[in-house]
């Protein structure tokens, strides 16, 4: 065991907890943060994604010892009232179906707006096939970051 | 007029709050038998504050019938649908079948959904003419309430609700007519999108219990292997692990404070197994097995004409389909509390009855003391039609008297799993000196799901065929027969179950003899779809007209025969299965020698489309699922084991891989029939289709990439 220090959502939070114990776990279990998904527990499928220090990370195979004192952002903390463009354009897009993929696929979307604010079609693809959605929701997702990105870029 | 059999009777009665509670009865497909006692499984509730709470059997697994059942009762009951909260029923002996699968969710609930909303607004009508004095006829329900023009009065749902209670329930209702649809037939958003954009929308894996622990088990990796002995005295060393316990023959469970340490436990497991009788078990084996049965005792399943007496010119392919795998996102899991004479259930299954009942059976209670809730689903596909994760949690909550939470690893799920059945189709033709076919038939080797799972149908055919292996042609002369083998690899009903494996095989096939006649494909199709007849396959009867207007729609929209890209080639298919017409046309070009997939056009009748958008998901999603059947998913068996584990082996589909989708309606008023699985049958065999005009060879077995 080990007594670790994060920066979750703009909290400081202390937890005591094997320093091996991968940080999903630790988001889900210990700090009871249910958004973040359990999908294949070895970076794949990206169900898992969350920002440390704003770079989207796979927390399924992150040891939570390596974040320690960094700054991690899940979908909780993406915005304050759910109203990240990302997520509007979710909703105005319909992306979801069983919705499990969607934190990560939009946690992922979030890091790559933040350093490519508008990208081509092709950089979405090539960034965002990181992530797995059962359901075949990808064309959908592909449209609402366009739209996320035309309403920063209007802004 | 539409009356109400005895078995739909719907009660009303007050509602807890003083509202109006109705309750009515929604079936499961064709296996409704709960003969005449009514027993409700599902619940109106228009409360006083004017909510209008939907209590659904069925449940959500991302096919949105949280959201498309609820429109069709707030259609017939005039209800505001911002009004429309909807609540999920949990399993109860009370409650009729409340399976989710086979496409019937909406299906068949259209009409006592309907029923149930008509008999509420009739009633609401009823009490406000009584209220005002009023003639019933001068009154009307619109958005939410009552109208009385002539005196201008109005009252809302709420305010009628308690007065309608104490009314007599129409037993014949006027039911609308499309026409005047406000709700039914428009893109409607989702009840649950936006809580699946924020982290709040609470699957299974994500419910908790006060003191709850964590288990993950270890499972025999050899199918029917069992435990023979085990050394846990390294786990015991994780921090927090409780108890390490056989559960069942063939598994044992590591309970710990943490998933992650429960995860740590089993990997540090010493397990000897007993492989028991399958130990060398292969694929190779099996198909080869499949193979040779095609020449077994056959059941027929469709039957016209005699295909024996046709003469011409004769021509025959076989088709061989691999075990696949469910793969949901969210990996199995479920919670459970046992408490000495009872014990309840939190799972996220498409079957609480099947869930109650087995886990009642395993820890030794009666079915009537096991309580059953049912979760938000992250992916059903069919794995949830299995009980298996519930039973498990149930198992070892008893183990350890305490409330635990087992889940499933993704490698878990991939290697325990329930599959869809590896098969092996021969076909025959005889075709005329024009090169149309008087001859057609299709030999299904296949093992039956069913006869595995101790329900063997009539007669030896797996009830699942009956909606999933109809011929739509008209042919002459034609023979579908079904040839049951056995197999320990254990079965499941996986998204368009047979359907795919029937329409992958008829599907080439019918390509095939139209190169053979030396004819265009959609020109091929039509000619067989040209005159209109009516096709009984079992219980249900396909009409060559709607079938031929699916298949043209989609041609024309995809733009069939007209000049394409350079290198591009198109392919065609269409199938009719769960009473849905389909018809896709993909596009490709070869890279190396690899697909490209470009585009696919779909065109759908579905008969009335309840909500466009979530019909539109429906395509799209089904184009991605069943694109990595058809091109990458397999199960391989070596020495009684699966040998697939994760996404790295087992590959879906991802973003760089996606098609252009486009998903077209064929307008009908006709009732709504189903959508969730007949978007994947006719895709392989189109991609196959395609494949033949870029490269001139056949594919004749799935996966395209293997």
């Amino acid at each position: 065991m080990a007594d670790i220090s994060l920066r979750v959502n703009g909290s400081d939070r202390k937890v005591s907890v094997p320093p091996e114990t991968p940080l999903l776990w630790v988001l889900r279990d210990t700090l009871q943060l249910n958004g973040t998904k359990f999908g294949c527990g070895a970076g794949l499928c990206g169900a898992c994604t969350v920002h440390v220090d704003g770079a989207s990370t796979r927390s399924c195979s992150t040891p939570v010892s390596q974040v320690a004192g960094k700054n991690i952002t899940t979908i909780e903390g993406l915005s304050p009232n759910s109203q990240h463009p990302l997520q509007l354009a979710w909703i105005a897009e319909e992306v979801p179906q069983c919705g499990y993929c969607q934190s990560g696929q939009i946690m992922a979307a979030a890091a790559l707006l933040a350093k490519t604010p508008n990208p081509s079609e092709e950089q979405i693809t090539t960034f965002m096939s990181a992530n797995i959605c059962r359901c075949g929701t990808y064309e959908r997702i592909r449209r609402a970051i366009q739209r996320a990105a035309s309403a920063g870029a209007a802004r | 007029m539409s009356p109400l059999s005895r078995r739909e009777f719907i009660a009303a009665g007050v509602a807890a709050g003083a509202g109006l509670v109705i309750g009515f009865y929604l079936p499961h497909g064709s296996n409704g038998a709960h003969g005449e006692v009514f027993s409700p499984n599902a619940y109106l509730k228009i409360m006083p504050d004017d909510k209008v709470i939907v209590v659904v059997a069925r449940s959500e697994m991302g096919q949105g019938v949280h959201t498309s059942l609820p429109m069709i009762l707030a259609e017939e009951l005039e209800a505001d649908w911002k009004q429309i909260q909807v609540e999920q029923a949990g399993a109860s002996t009370l409650f009729g079948d409340q399976t989710t699968g086979g496409s019937a969710s909406v299906r068949t609930t259209w009409d006592p959904m309907r029923k149930a909303g008509a008999a509420a607004r009739e009633m609401l009508i009823s009490a406000a003419a009584l209220q005002w004095g009023v003639a019933r006829a001068s009154c009307k329900a619109e958005n939410g309430a009552v109208l009385h023009s002539a005196s201008n009065r109005r009252a809302t749902f709420g305010e009628l609700a308690s007065k309608a209670a104490t009314l007599p329930v129409p037993t014949d209702v006027p039911l609308k007519q499309a026409k005047d649809y406000k709700i039914v037939g428009k893109p409607i958003p989702r009840i649950d999108t936006p809580s699946k954009v924020n982290g709040t929308a609470a699957y299974g894996i994500d419910f908790r219990l006060p003191d709850m622990k964590y288990a993950v088990l270890a499972r025999c990796p050899v199918i029917g292997g069992k435990l023979a002995g085990f050394d846990d005295q390294e786990s015991k060393k994780i921090p927090g692990v409780s108890y390490v316990g056989k559960i069942g023959d063939s598994s044992l469970a590591v309970v710990a404070d943490t998933v992650w340490g429960a995860m740590e436990g089993r990997r540090l497991l010493q397990i000897s197994w007993d492989e028991g009788p399958h130990k060398d078990l292969n694929s190779a084996a099996i198909m080869e097995s499949l193979r040779q049965s095609v020449s077994n005792k056959a059941v027929p399943l469709y039957s016209t004409g005699d295909v024996r007496k046709a003469s011409g010119r004769r021509i025959e392919a076989a088709y061989e389909l691999p075990f696949m795998a469910h793969a949901p996102m969210e990996p199995g899991n479920a919670t459970a509390h046992f408490q000495g004479s009872k014990c309840e259930i939190w799972a996220p299954t498409q079957v609480p009855q099947d869930v109650r009942d087995s886990a009642a059976a395993a820890i030794g209670l009666d079915p009537d003391n096991v309580k059953v809730n049912v979760l938000l689903i992250g992916g059903g596909f069919g794995r949830r039609l299995e009980h298996d994760y519930a039973v498990e949690a149930a198992q070892v909550s008893k183990a350890i008297h305490g409330p635990v939470k087992v889940i499933w690893t993704r490698e878990d799920d991939m290697r325990n799993s329930t599959y869809r059945p590896a098969s092996y189709h021969k076909l025959s033709a005889v075709l005329d000196g024009r090169g149309w076919p008087v001859a057609f038939s299709h030999r299904l080797v296949a093992p039956s799901i069913s006869a595995q799972k101790g329900q063997p149908g009539e007669g030896g055919v797996d009830p699942d065929l009956k909606d999933e292996a109809a011929l739509v042609y008209s042919f002459p002369n034609a023979l579908v027969e079904f040839i049951a083998t056995e197999t320990p690899v254990p079965l499941g009903w996986m998204r368009s179950v047979y359907a795919l494996q029937v329409g992958f095989a008829n599907e080439c096939f019918i390509d095939e003899l139209a190169t053979a006649a030396g004819k265009d494909a959609l020109a091929y199709r039509l000619h067989l779809l040209a005159r209109d007849e009516d096709i009984k396959f079992f219980d249900a009867t396909w009409r060559t007209a709607r079938m031929r207007a699916a298949l043209q729609l989609a041609a024309d929209k995809a733009g069939w025969g007209k000049p394409l890209p350079a290198r591009h080639c198109q392919g065609i298919a269409c199938f009719g299965c769960f009473g849905t017409y389909m018809a896709q046309v993909v596009e490709l070009s070869m890279d190396g020698d690899k697909p490209r997939i470009h585009r696919v056009v779909g065109a759908i009748d579905c008969g009335q489309v309840v909500n466009p958008n979530i019909v539109e998901q429906q395509m799209q999603g089904g184009v991605i699922y069943g694109l990595a059947n058809a091109l990458h998913a397999r199960i391989t068996i070596e020495k009684g084991r699966v040998v697939q584990g994760n996404f790295d082996d087992y590959a879906p589909i991802r973003m760089n891989e996606i098609p252009k989708v486009e998903g077209y309606f064929v307008e009908s008023t006709e009732a709504p029939s189903g959508v969730g699985e007949p978007p994947i049958p006719p895709l392989a065999p189109a991609i196959c289709n395609a494949l033949y005009a870029a490269t001139k060879q056949r594919v004749r077995a799935l996966p395209v990439l293997s």
